[in-house]
C-alpha cells in the first residue's frame, strides 16, 4: 500500500502488535511453567517423614492416614496427612514399592479408560462420580454401605473388590462395567486413588463428604 | 464428473473434506449412542460401554475437525500463493497414511477397547487421556504426517506469494503441530499429566484453532463477499493479537484445581474473562464486511451478490456460534468462584457442544461448500431447501442440546456440589433427580434433530451442484 494511512489502519502496525502480544504471552506462560512444574513435582518419602508439605506428595503417602480439612489460613479444605495407617495390611511400604504400585495404578487408570466416564481432578467424562477424593468418600468408610456390600474389612480391600467385579455390586441403575481388572491392578488403582486424594487441589471439591459428617471415615 | 479444480492441492483438499464429513457422521452416531446410555444405562452395557462410545464420539470430533482444517489449508493455499503446493505428491501419500492410521485406531477402540495395565496398552490400544486417547504408535505417525503438512505449508508459502492470511497460517500450523508434542509422554503424576495435557487441549481449541478460524473467515469473506483483502487482513492481525493475548494465558482457568498453585486463579480468571472479546471482534468483522460490501454495491446501483450463499450462511452461523458457544457459555463458568462448583459437571459438556459446533464445525462445513462450488466450476452457488434445512436443523439441534445440558448442569451443581458435597451418593442424587433426567431426554431429542440436519447437509453437499436452479452463472 503506497497510500498514507493512520497507524490504526496500518496492517504493519497490527502485524507487529500481534507478534509482540503473542510473544509476550507465550514467554509469560513459559516463565510461569518454570514456577509451577517444581511445585507440582512429586515429593518423596523424606518429605513425608519430615512433615514437609508438598502439593503432590510422594507415593509413600499410602502409609499414612489422609483427611480433608478446612484450613482457616487458606479459606478452603486441604488434604492433611496424619499418623500411620495400614494399607492392605502394611504401613511400611518403601519408596520403590509404593512407586511401583502407583505406577501400576496410573497405567491401569489409562489402560481402562477410567477418565472417559469418571472425572479425575474434575477432568474427564461426566457419566460417573468424580474420583479426586474418592478415597475419602463416606460410602467406603467403616460404616459406609459399600464396605458392607463387598463384605470386606478394610476400605482398600472393599474398593479393590468393587473394581474387580463392579457389575456384581450394582449400586445404581447406571453401573460400572467389568473391565477385566486383576487383583494386582485393583491394588494399584486403589493406591492411585489414595495418592490422588492427598493432592492439594485448592479446595476442590468443596465440602467433600460433609454430609453425614463422615469425611474422615469416622 | 470432470473436476474443475486446476490444482492437485485443491483435489487433495476435497479428499480431506470427504473423510471429515464421514467422521462427522460417526461423531454424531456415537454421540447418539452415548446420549441413549445416559437415559437407559443397560443399553449396550458390557458390549459397547459409555466409555467407548464417548471416546469415539470425541475422537471423531477432534479428528474430523483436524481433517477439515488440513483440507482447508490445501484448498486455499493455491488461491493465496498462486502456485501448486510444493510437495503435493507426498501430501497425498500422507493423507493415505493418516486415513489408514485413523481407521485402525477406531477399529481398535471399538473392538479391543481396553488392555492390561502396562506400557503395551498405551502403545497399541489406548492412552486413556481424554481427547488424545490415540495410542502412542498413532501419536508418532501423527507427528510424521504433521511434519509433512507443516513443511508443505512453509515451502509453498516461501516459494509463492505470501499473503497476510498465509503468514498467519504458517505460524499457526507450526504452533498447532508443535503443541501436540506436549501430549506425548507418560507420567505417574496425575497433576503433571494434566498440566501438559491442557497445553495440547487448551492451546489448540482456545488459541491456535481460533486463529485458524480467523484465517478461514478472512478467506471466506474475500471469496464470498468480495471483501477488501487489505481490510480483512488488518482485522485478522487484530484478531490474532486479541486471541493469543487472551487465549494463551487463559489456560490458567484449567489450572484452578489440578494441584497447581493458587496464583492460577487470578491469571486464569483475568485472561479467560478476556477470551470472548476477540470473538465479538470476529462477529463484528463479518457483519461489518457484509454491510460494507452491500453498501458499496447499492451506491453503485447494483445488487450485492454473494458468490456462495450456503457457505456464507455457515460463516455467519460461525460468528454467532463462536461468540455464544465459546464466548458466553465459556465465560459463564470460567471464574474460579463459580468454577469450584461447576468444574466436572455437565456445565463444560453444555459449553463444549455449542463451542465446538459454533466455533469449528460451522466454518469448516462452510469450507465444504466452498469445495463443492470450486470442484464444479460454479460462479454463483445458491442455497437449496436442503442447504437451509441442513444449517437450520443442525444449529437448532445443537442449541437445543446445549440448553438441555445447561438445565441439567444447574441441577447437578446445586444437588451434587452444593447440597451433597460432591460424593458418590451426591453424584447419583443429582443424576437421578427428575430435572436432570429431563435435560438428558431433551439432549437426546435434540441430538436426533441435529442428526437429521446432518443428513440434509450430506444430501445437499452431494446434489447441490447437479441442479441448475441452484447455480447462477455470472455475466
Amino acid at each position: 500500500m503506497s497510500k498514507e494511512v493512520s497507524v490504526w489502519g496500518s496492517n504493519r502496525f497490527w502485524q507487529r502488535s500481534a507478534a509482540w502480544v503473542t510473544g509476550f504471552s507465550a514467554m509469560l506462560l513459559i516463565w510461569l511453567t518454570f514456577d509451577t512444574v517444581p511445585q507440582i513435582t512429586m515429593g518423596n518419602d523424606a518429605d513425608l517423614q519430615n512433615g514437609i508439605t508438598k502439593r503432590v506428595p510422594g507415593p509413600t503417602v499410602i502409609n499414612y492416614k489422609i483427611t480433608y480439612e478446612m484450613s482457616e489460613k487458606r479459606g478452603h479444605e486441604v488434604p492433611v496427612i496424619g499418623e500411620k495407617e495400614a494399607f492392605f495390611g502394611r504401613d511400611d511400604y518403601s519408596e520403590d514399592e509404593a512407586r511401583a504400585l502407583l505406577h501400576l495404578g496410573k497405567l491401569a487408570s489409562q489402560a481402562k479408560n477410567c477418565m472417559s466416564c469418571h472425572t479425575l481432578l474434575g477432568n474427564g467424562g461426566y457419566y460417573a462420580p468424580d474420583l479426586t477424593k474418592s478415597w475419602l468418600d463416606p460410602m467406603w468408610a467403616e460404616n459406609g454401605p459399600y464396605r458392607g456390600m463387598t463384605g470386606k474389612n478394610t476400605k482398600e480391600e472393599a474398593m479393590a473388590e468393587f473394581l474387580m467385579n463392579p457389575s456384581q455390586y450394582p449400586t445404581h441403575e447406571r453401573m460400572m462395567p467389568n473391565l477385566g481388572i486383576t487383583a494386582d491392578e485393583a491394588k494399584g488403582l486403589v493406591t492411585f486413588l489414595k495418592h490422588m486424594s492427598s493432592i492439594d487441589t485448592n479446595g476442590f471439591p468443596r465440602n467433600f463428604g460433609k454430609i453425614q459428617g463422615a469425611v474422615n471415615g469416622k | 464428473m470432470v473436476s474443475n479444480l486446476k490444482y492437485e492441492s485443491q483435489k487433495l483438499g476435497i479428499w480431506y473434506f470427504t473423510v471429515a464429513a464421514i467422521l462427522f457422521g460417526a461423531q454424531l452416531l456415537f454421540g447418539l449412542l452415548a446420549a441413549i446410555q445416559f437415559l437407559y444405562p443397560s443399553f449396550l452395557f458390557e458390549i459397547l460401554d459409555f466409555s467407548i462410545t464417548r471416546i469415539v464420539h470425541i475422537n471423531a470430533l477432534v479428528v474430523w475437525l483436524l481433517y477439515a482444517m488440513i483440507g482447508s489449508v490445501y484448498f486455499i493455499m493455491p488461491d493465496e500463493t498462486g502456485i501448486e503446493t510444493v510437495g503435493v505428491g507426498i501430501a497425498k501419500l500422507l493423507f493415505g497414511v493418516l486415513t489408514l492410521a485413523v481407521t485402525i485406531v477406531v477399529v481398535v477402540y471399538i473392538f479391543v477397547q481396553t488392555g492390561p495395565a502396562d506400557e503395551m496398552t498405551l502403545y497399541f490400544i489406548t492412552q486413556g487421556r481424554e481427547y488424545i486417547e490415540a495410542p502412542l504408535w498413532a501419536d508418532l505417525g501423527i507427528v510424521v504426517v504433521a511434519l509433512g503438512f507443516v513443511a508443505n505449508v512453509w515451502l509453498t508459502c516461501v516459494k509463492g506469494e505470501r499473503t497476510g492470511i498465509m503468514t498467519v497460517m504458517m505460524a499457526d500450523v507450526l504452533a498447532l503441530a508443535g503443541i501436540y508434542l506436549a501430549g506425548i509422554f507418560y507420567t505417574d503424576n496425575i497433576s503433571m499429566d494434566q498440566y501438559w495435557w491442557w497445553w495440547v487441549i487448551h492451546l489448540w481449541v482456545e488459541a491456535t484453532w481460533e486463529v485458524f478460524v480467523a484465517c478461514l473467515a478472512g478467506y471466506g469473506l474475500i471469496k464470498t463477499l468480495g471483501a477488501s483483502r487489505q481490510i480483512v487482513e488488518m482485522w485478522l492481525w487484530i484478531e490474532v493479537a486479541m486471541l493469543f493475548g487472551s487465549g494463551i494465558l487463559g489456560i490458567g482457568h484449567h489450572y484452578f484445581w489440578i494441584g497447581t498453585p493458587e496464583y492460577w486463579w487470578e491469571i486464569g480468571a483475568l485472561f479467560s474473562a478476556l477470551e470472548p472479546v476477540p470473538l465479538i471482534g470476529m462477529f463484528v468483522h463479518v457483519l461489518y464486511d457484509w454491510g460494507k460490501e452491500a453498501g458499496h454495491a447499492a451506491a453503485e446501483g447494483k445488487k450485492h451478490e454473494i458468490s456462495n450463499t450456503p457457505a456464507f450462511s455457515w460463516f455467519v452461523v460461525n460468528t454467532f456460534g463462536n461468540f455464544i458457544g465459546a464466548g458466553i457459555w465459556g465465560f459463564m463458568h470460567t471464574l474460579p468462584q463459580i468454577n469450584l462448583y461447576t468444574h466436572g459437571t455437565q456445565w463444560p459438556a453444555a459449553h463444549g457442544h455449542l463451542a465446538f459446533y459454533g466455533a469449528y464445525a460451522t466454518i469448516l462445513i462452510g469450507m465444504f461448500y466452498m469445495g463443492v462450488q470450486r470442484k464444479n466450476g460454479i460462479k454463483y452457488l445458491r442455497a437449496t431447501f436442503a442447504s437451509k434445512m441442513g444449517v437450520f436443523l443442525t444449529t437448532f439441534g445443537v442449541l437445543g442440546m446445549t440448553m438441555a445440558l445447561t438445565a441439567s448442569a444447574y441441577q447437578q451443581t446445586i444437588i451434587e456440589r452444593a447440597q451433597w458435597g460432591a460424593t458418590w451418593e451426591g453424584f447419583f442424587a443429582a443424576q437421578e433427580s427428575v430435572w436432570m433426567i429431563q435435560g438428558y431426554g431433551w439432549r437426546l431429542a435434540m441430538g436426533v434433530v441435529t442428526f437429521v440436519g446432518f443428513l440434509y447437509l450430506i444430501k445437499d453437499l452431494l446434489t447441490i451442484s447437479k441442479n441448475p436452479n441452484n447455480i447462477r452463472e455470472g455475466e
